[in-house]
């Protein structure tokens, strides 16, 4: 079917400001197809069936809005941990800034890199996960990723990696437009943690590819802050094999636009997945969307989508959240729950929840709620002497405590929590 | 001690009064029992001491040592000495037990310009003052009251109380959904906490509790005042006769 016209010039539009890499090796086949799907599809517009709670004007524009790079020095989260640290400044690596990729049963090479070297595990999943994503929803952002990713990495699991690998995107440029591009592969029984965290760029357009193999195990903790007018939109696409488990979190502060897409897989029997993500906004200026679809495919999986949005001073938060279950797909354990705390009656939350299910012996349950804070617990805390700011601020991370749960590291929750905490009392008021 | 006066107060909603001209002085060192039928207005006068919103005092006061509670916040109230034990405890998931009471008596010494706790000086105190409320490790781990027994929660408060030190307790029905072992558990963390600067109100429906927390004065509280008061005996009579003979004798 034809593209509407201003689909149509919107796409070109986009397009124009872009060019494949000049020697792309064995990706070559995978970007040429995704580019023909972006122009099958089209770039995404308001009218389109999950861009109506958020508008993708600044996914799509030529040029990014700038967004100011915040220069406030502190310790970026993780600092503490032993980790592979690899930096990327504005979507660019950075090899001094970051560790030798070097860790025992973890291959790490990086994207631009490898195109002229014949790493066939990559060849096989690079914009596979994705272009498999594309059905029954179209996301062409994502499309448009694989076509023209300048960089990333390619990192695949062949045993317990001993410490987690860190991908920091650090900000500096005001007009850094970048697309990265990551392929994760986790072989039988292995197990990775990746930690991904900082601004990234003015704008930002990043994909995720994960298999994971029968018995593997992933996981993801993400934490996205700091800038204010940054502009993000992010896709995971995962598959997951028998007896394997996905786990990711991802914490929000700040950001003019993030969507975050997962899109999850469970292809294997006895297959785990659990997405989780909290977020806390403050103003007009904060626009969070997270767009999970879960499909299950395999017998006796189970899977988790845990969402929890602060919003105050006008911020908007949006969750649509699909579980999809197979014909075949018995006993699937399906769980969704998206929840916002609105601080102020300025903020909102657009919640889209869906459950589709073609098998008869399933149990799947989801929720979504809006309300403010609960004044008698608030009181409860006051009545002991802790401060209204405090007490709220209390409120708040028992409201997002189920979502933070999700992290199996208990370091790393703590650090997490932490975190929120600290920017809860600066955006106190 | 604590000094209430010609006390009326409303629901901010409805309008509808519930205190309707209280009046009661609990000293220091003594525990003055309230007993009353349901709907008389203890819960909120307990409410209306805290600090909790959706109440308008319209008339009256009620000072702690000669202070003036009623324009206070909640917290404010809390570090001048007032403590409420509630009849339904609060569940807060994610905060835990410890965090929460390390925060509330930090925060109330802070407020009166006292120096913080430090973290080893809390721990060795809470485990002192958990150990004789049998509150073990667990539990003191634990979010705040999730999935406690209706006995834990009262324990909790009572804990909560034996660390925040008030000069004022004000407990809520605290002998409501306990067993007689719970209740007398409860009661004996009560009773070690009496002391001669130290006052309680304590608001019970039944005359039970006070077999355990044996009171100085008993008051009979209906329609929003004290329409009688007495000694311990007032106790036993309301436990035999009921409220009805008090209430005719006051019309």
């Amino acid at each position: 079917m034809a593209l509407p016209q201003a689909k149509l010039t919107a796409t070109e539009v986009r397009l124009a400001a872009l060019c494949l890499p000049s020697a792309p090796g064995w990706t070559r086949l995978a970007r040429e197809a995704a580019l023909a799907r972006v122009r099958a599809m089209g770039m995404p517009g308001r009218r389109d069936e999950y861009w109506r709670f958020t508008d993708p004007a600044d996914f799509v524009s030529a040029e990014p809005v700038p967004a100011t790079h915040h220069a406030r020095q502190k310790i970026p989260v993780f600092d503490g941990m032993d980790r592979v640290k690899l930096v990327f400044v504005d979507g660019v690596f950075d090899a001094t800034a970051s560790d030798d990729p070097a860790l025992a049963g973890v291959e790490i090479t990086r994207l631009a890199e490898a195109q002229g070297q014949d790493i066939h595990w990559a060849a096989d999943l690079y914009g596979t996960l994705e272009a498999r994503g594309q059905e029954p929803v179209d996301r062409p952002l994502a499309a448009l990723n694989t076509a023209f990713a300048t960089d990333g990495f390619l990192i695949r699991a062949t045993g317990r990696a001993e410490k987690p690998v860190n991908l920091i995107y650090r900000h500096e440029s005001d007009t850094s437009d970048a697309i990265l591009h990551h392929v994760i592969k986790i072989e039988p029984g292995a197990d990775l943690t990746v930690l991904e965290n900082g601004p990234s760029a003015a704008r930002f357009n990043k994909v995720m590819e994960v298999e994971i193999a029968d018995g593997g195990a992933f996981h993801h903790v993400r934490v996205q802050g700091r800038d204010h007018d940054r502009r993000a939109a992010t896709h995971i696409f995962a598959r997951l094999g028998r007896e394997s488990a996905f786990k990711s979190f991802t914490m929000t502060a700040n950001g003019a636009l993030t969507r975050n897409e997962c899109v999850i897989e469970l292809t294997g029997d006895d297959g785990v997945a659990h997405v989780a993500g909290a977020c806390v906004g403050d103003g007009a200026d904060f626009h969070h969307d997270d767009t999970v679809f879960v499909t299950h495919d395999a017998e006796r999986c189970e899977s988790r989508q845990v969402f929890k949005k602060v919003l105050k001073n006008g911020a908007t938060g949006v969750f649509q959240g699909k579980i999809l279950v197979q014909p075949g797909a018995q006993k699937t354990d399906g769980y969704q729950i998206s929840q916002s705390l609105l601080l102020d009656g300025d903020s909102q939350f657009l919640a889209k929840p869906e459950l589709e299910i073609y098998a008869d012996d399933v149990a799947c349950s989801h929720g979504s709620t809006s309300g403010a804070i609960d004044e008698t617990a608030l009181f409860y805390l006051r009545s002991r002497g802790v401060p209204r700011a405090e007490a709220v601020d209390m409120m708040v991370l028992s409201f997002i405590a189920e979502a933070v749960e999700e992290i199996e590291s208990e370091e790393i929750r703590e650090e997490i929590v932490e975190r929120l905490a600290q920017w809860l009392a600066r955006h106190r008021g | 001690m604590l000094e209430i006066k010609n006390l009326h107060a409303s629901l901010e909603e409805e309008g509808k009064e519930i205190l309707k001209g209280l009046t009661l002085t609990v000293e220091a060192g003594k525990v003055h029992a309230i007993m009353g039928p349901n709907g008389s207005g203890k819960s909120t006068l307990s409410y209306v001491l805290a600090g909790r919103g959706g109440y308008e005092v319209t008339d009256g006061s009620a000072t702690l040592l000669g202070q003036d509670i009623l324009g206070m916040e909640p917290e404010e109230r809390a570090a001048a000495g007032v403590f409420l034990a509630f009849q339904y405890p609060v569940e807060i998931p994610g905060v835990g037990n410890m965090t929460f009471l390390r925060t509330a008596v930090n925060a109330q010494r802070k407020a009166r310009g006292e120096e913080e706790m430090d973290a080893a000086t809390f721990l060795k105190v809470v485990r002192e003052k958990a150990k004789e409320l049998n509150i073990d490790a667990e539990m003191l781990k634990r979010p705040v009251n999730m999935g406690f027994s209706g006995g834990e929660k009262k324990r909790n408060e009572i804990l909560q109380m034996a660390m925040l030190e008030p000069r004022v307790c004000i407990l809520d029905e605290t002998d409501s959904g306990l067993d007689v072992d719970a209740m007398k558990l409860v009661a004996d963390g009560v009773n070690a906490m009496r002391s001669p600067d130290r006052g309680f109100l304590v608001i019970t429906h039944y005359q039970r509790l006070l077999d355990h927390i044996v009171p100085d004065v008993v008051h009979i509280m209906v329609d929003g005042r004290i329409i009688k008061t007495g000694g311990p005996e007032l106790a036993l009579e309301v436990e035999k006769n009921g409220y009805a003979d008090l209430i005719g004798e006051a019309a």
